[in-house]
Parts: structure tokens; sequence; C-alpha cells
């Protein structure tokens, strides 16, 4: 096991240095610049900011340089959004909300979907099924956008339930964000539980445990939930990468000084070092969500256990 | 002899898209103590929907009793709730399915596997029943039972698994052990290994045994009694050496000639013709007449009853109303009868 986790950082850091790579040289050739108002300095003014940024550097030397400051753990200085501050202390200081409402919806959109996933296989084809399957359909059309915006219409302004937008008030602010996020995960755990219990229920093991005398809840949770949940571990990768994008979308619907927010306005004023810096942020969350689900999968799947060498 | 299972006149019917499916249409036999029941016959006689409704474990939704009943302990097991099913499954009847590769639960070791049923319907601590559970890998002869207690089903190979499943089917020394096709997935050396143990096992605790299979290689060599289904019925039934040495249906002739022999000189084997009745829309006669060349104009209309050939064999087929006309049986089914004290072509030389 150690030995399979060690091989698979190595892959991380060789697939991260690709990411920053590949965005590095994206990012360059996007038109605008990182100096505000640039038109309006004269070109000396231009060239001591430039300078000061390494900006005047050819594109070679910067690269080397940025990626070495990466190797050692140096994301570099906001340039124009955060004037100075370290790129570093900026990701850190957004990332409290994010992670909340990133991972309480992540948290009640599959406990729910599960639950929901359950009860429609449980009770298939009956008014409980179809009205799973409709919040499923609902959750995976229709765009987080247009759920958060219904959220602080209804929930927020109209019943006052909790706070339409702003960081301002702890837990009630992360309510509704939250919610919006859920959606997709709920959506798609539920879809996915159903049909992979409704597939595990009919197998032969199910009907072996019923002919020893188990009972229905017993079959459900004992036998067949642990069976139907392997191939929900699968989209848990998406799945985070919804709450990412979503994030991105939410938080700025929300005006939650979040990571997302950050990232946005990072790319709307060029400011270089913050849209790298983000950037290799999400990718090193996403590896490692991925890698995290590989491990899962040996934890929840006896039969995958071994793979990657005895431990 | 103790009866210990009655099934008497059961219908069932599954409801599909097409219509009513009459998969058992009237099915009579007793199971006594002890012994062994083969129900032969090929795919979709109903062989494994009869076993399954003893169990009544076919789907609620879709399979309906439409008539009859099956009594075991005074109680008819078609009227019981689902709780009190419970209380009998894996305890009183048990069963053996046909492929071990799926019938174990892929992500539970082994051991909790089978400690589930003893804890289930024993009042014991879960370590008694550990020991329990050791005790029965050892007796269905798993070498070193204690270090595979907590391993998957994909650490074992076939024959294992079987071992396995039929240490989970005595788990509560049932009375009687329905085995489903139990050596059809496995190969023939193993298919030897785990009759044998089956064997011994029925020996050591005395339980009963419905054995269901289409291989009568393996009827021969398990079964006290056979009977024969087709479309949804019991044709034949009888000792072993009635059904094999003195059968009376022409299906039975059908199913003993196209056994392939060792010492058949011209090895052409010999297959039914036709295929097996809709049980949508199941014959109103014999099911058997349309692929039956002994068939007569009574079969096509009236199905036939049981006539008694002797105090243990009956078969259903109007070849034996006094009025039939006399008929000749293959004549690899006249071979066999000429073995046969009773029969009619009895030479006297038996065995």
């Amino acid at each position: 096991m150690a030995r399979y986790i060690g091989k698979r950082l190595i892959y991380m850091f060789i697939t991260l240095a690709l990411i920053a790579t590949f965005t590095f040289f994206l990012m360059k050739i996007l038109p605008g610049s990182p100096i505000a108002s640039a038109d309006k300095l004269s070109p000396e003014q231009r060239a001591v900011v430039e300078a000061r940024y390494g900006l005047d550097q050819p594109l070679p030397v910067q690269y080397f340089d940025y990626m070495f400051g990466l190797l050692q753990g140096d994301l570099g200085i906001s340039i124009n959004q955060f004037k100075g501050a370290d790129v570093t202390d900026v990701i850190l200081s957004r990332m409290g909300p994010s992670a909340q409402i990133g991972f309480q919806g992540m948290l009640l959109g599959t406990v729910l979907g599960i639950l929901f996933g359950m009860v429609a296989a449980l009770r298939q084809n009956t008014w409980v099924d179809y009205g799973s399957t409709i919040v499923a359909i609902i959750g995976i059309s229709i765009p987080s956008f247009v759920f958060a915006s219904m959220l602080q219409y209804w929930l927020g302004l109209k019943w006052d339930l909790f706070p339409v937008a702003l960081w301002k008030d702890g837990f009630m602010s992360s309510v509704l964000p939250s919610i919006a996020l859920a959606m997709f995960p709920l959506a798609t755990a539920a879809r996915f539980i159903r049909t992979e219990m409704i597939e595990v229920l009919g197998s032969d093991y199910i009907t072996l445990a019923k002919a020893k005398g188990a009972s229905g809840s017993e079959i459900a949770f004992k036998h067949a939930f642990r069976n139907a949940l392997i191939p929900l571990i699968t989209v848990l990768g998406p799945m985070a990468v919804s709450i990412l994008t979503g994030s991105l979308v939410v938080e700025q619907i929300f005006a939650i000084p979040g990571i997302g927010e950050q990232f946005v306005k990072s790319i709307m004023v060029s400011d270089f070092s913050i849209i790298m810096g983000t950037t290799i942020f999400f990718s090193v969350f996403l590896i490692v969500v991925i890698l995290i689900v590989d491990i899962l999968y040996g934890v929840i799947d006896p039969r995958i256990r071994l793979s990657g060498g005895k431990s | 002899m103790e009866k210990i299972l009655q099934v008497k006149d059961l219908e069932l019917s599954f409801h599909t898209f097409g219509g009513e499916v009459k998969a058992i249409r009237g099915v009579n036999f007793d199971l006594y103590k002890g012994e062994t029941l083969a129900i032969v016959g090929e795919s979709g006689s109903g062989k494994s929907v009869t076993t399954k409704s003893i169990m009544r474990l076919l789907p609620e939704a879709t399979s309906e009793f439409k008539n009859g009943e099956i009594l075991f302990g005074g109680r008819d097991l078609t009227k019981l709730s689902d709780k009190e099913m419970q209380k009998i499954r894996g305890k009183d009847i048990s069963m053996i399915f046909q492929d071990p590769m799926t019938s174990l639960n892929p992500t539970m070791p082994i051991g909790r596997q089978i400690t589930e049923p003893i804890l289930k319907h024993q009042k014991i601590s879960k370590d008694e029943a550990k020991k329990v559970a050791i005790d029965l890998l050892r007796l269905v002869g798993m070498p070193k039972p204690e270090l595979r207690m907590k391993q998957y089903p994909h650490q074992f190979s076939g024959g294992q698994r079987q071992r396995i499943v039929i240490a989970i089917a005595l788990a509560c020394n049932p009375q009687i052990l329905i085995a489903d096709e139990p050596t059809t997935a496995l190969d023939v050396t193993i298919q030897a290994q785990i009759l044998e143990l089956m064997k011994d096992l029925q020996k050591k605790i005395d339980t009963s045994i419905i054995f269901i299979t289409h291989d009568l290689g393996v009827v021969a060599n398990v079964a006290d009694r056979v009977a024969v289904m087709y479309g949804g019925k019991i044709v034949e039934i009888g000792t072993v050496d009635e059904i094999f040495y003195n059968p009376q249906h022409p299906y039975t002739w059908g199913l003993l000639s196209s056994m392939p022999s060792m010492d058949a000189e011209d090895a052409k084997l010999y297959a039914i013709p036709g295929t097996p009745p809709d049980l949508l829309d199941p014959p109103k006669g014999d099911a058997f007449a349309l692929r039956s060349e002994y068939a007569m104009k009574i079969d096509m209309e009236q199905p036939p009853p049981f006539f008694k050939v002797s105090d243990t064999h009956m078969a259903a087929t109007w070849l034996l109303h006094p009025e039939a006309p006399a008929v000749e049986p293959p004549e690899m089914v006249i071979e066999r009868m000429k073995k046969f004290p009773g029969s009619r072509y009895y030479e006297g030389s038996a065995n």
C-alpha cells in the first residue's frame, strides 16, 4: 500500500509540473496585462512596474523562474488583485469559506443522494421512486446558478430564513450556497445508487441472503448497500470537480470571499501569479481527491485491495 | 416413512408483459425424512420454480400461487407471512445455488457469511457462532478454516466456494436442503467431490435433500427417488431404479435416450425433437404430445392422469391406460427394462 501511494505521489508530481507548464504558457498567450490602466502609464513607468514583477524578462526565463519558485513552494506575489500580497497567503485566507460550503455541499448531496437512491430502489416503481427520479433530473439539468438565484429569492428574500448573500453570519451564511452546490452530487448519487441497488438486489448472493432468513432491511443494509456503493466512488471524482466549478459561480452569486470568487476576478484582471497559484491549488485538490477515491475503492471492495503490489 | 414435506396440487403463475405464464401446473410430491429426491427436467420445465416457491424466493410482485399447498411441519408455506418465512428459511429449509462464483457476497468475509444464519436463528454469542462456523468449514473439507474465516470469496476457488455455500446451508442443521443444480457450474472432478461431500453430510446430519439437476448421471449417483418434470408438471415419479430401468413416460424415455453412453457403438447422440411448450398458452392435453412419436389422439385433448405402476412409481401418460395400445419403447430403454424385475421385458438377469 505504501509503495502504491508512493508511486502515485510521483505521478502526481509529474502531472502538476505539466499543468503548471500548460497554464503558464496559455496565460501568456491571453491578451491583456496585469498592469491596470497600462495605457495611462508612460513607457518608462511601465518598464519600472514590469521590471518589479519580472515581466520584462524573456518568456523562458520567466517560466524557469516561476517553476523554480514553485519547487520551493513559492507561488509568487499578487500583481494587482491583492497588490504585493503573497499568493500562498491569499489562497489560504480564502480557503475557509470555500472549503466549508464545498464540504457541506458534498456531504449533504451524497448523503441525501444515497438515501434517495436507496429508497427509490427499495420502492421501485412507486411514487417514491418516481419522485426521486424527478428530483434527480432536476438536479442534473438545472445549473447551480439558477438554483442559487431561486434559493436566494425564496428562502432568502421571501421567507427570510437565511441571509441572501455575503459571509457575515457564520454557518447561516453557508446554508444556501451549500444547498446550491449539493444539487449535482445529490442527483448523481441518487441515480447511481438506485441503478446499482436494483442490480445488486437481483444478484445471486442476495437470493442466498434471503435463503438464510435475512429480513428485508438486513438484506438492504448488510448485503446490498456496500456493493452498491462501489460505482458511486467512481463518480466521487467528477462530483468534486462539479463542486469546484460550481463554487466558482456560486461564490460569485452569494458574494462569498472564497477561492472561486477570487479566481474569477484574478482572470478578469490578468493577475498572472494568482491565476497560476489558484490553478495549481485546484489541481492539487483534484489529484488528491482522485488518489483518495482510488484508496477508497480498496477499502470498500476487497477484490481491488491487492492491486499495486503487496502491502 | 415420515413425510417431512408435502406439495399438493401446486399451481403458480408469473405475470409478465406477455401475459400469465403458468410455470407450475399442478405439482404433487412428498418428501420423506432422510431421502434424496431428484427433480429432473429440461430448462423451463419448472423444477427451479417449484423449489423456489417452497422457499418463497420468487419475486412477490410478479409471481402468484394460484392453487394448492406446501405443507411443512403442519403449516402451509404458501400462506405464511414474510416474517414467519424468514424464521424457516436458513433454519428448517435451506438452499444451495447453482453458481458458487456469484452466490457469495463479494464484499463480506466468508466467516461473517457463515455465522449470519447461525446468529439469526440460534441464541448463541458471536464467539460461539464463530466456533460453529469453523467446525462447519472443517466439516465441508476446507483446510485451515481458522485462517480462512476472514478471507473474501474472491480468494477461494469455485469448488471451495461451493463448499462454503454448503457450510452456510448446513449451519442450522436444516430438515430440508434444496440443492438447485449445485454442481452444474463446476468442472467434472470437483462435481464428484461435491456430490460425495453432500452424500456424506446427509448421513451425518440426517437431512432430506431435494436435488434439482438436468444431469441424469448425477441423479443416478445421489438420488433415492426421482421426479421427472415437463411443462410445469411432474410426468413421472419413482425410485431411482424404477425411473432408470422401468420408465413409462415417453418423455422419460427421451431423456434416458439422450444420455451419452460409453458402450453405445453408434456414437450418435439422441436429441428429443422440438422445443418445450410455451407456458403462456400451455397445451390442452399432454404437454409432451407434440414432441412425442407415441402420442395418441387423446394426448392432444385431455391431460393424462397419474397411473400407478407400483406403490412407489407413478407416471402421467395415456399409454398406461388399460385401453391404450401396447407400444414398443425405444430399443435403448428396452435394454434397460430387461434388467428390471417386474418390467414386461425382464429377462431374469438382474445386474
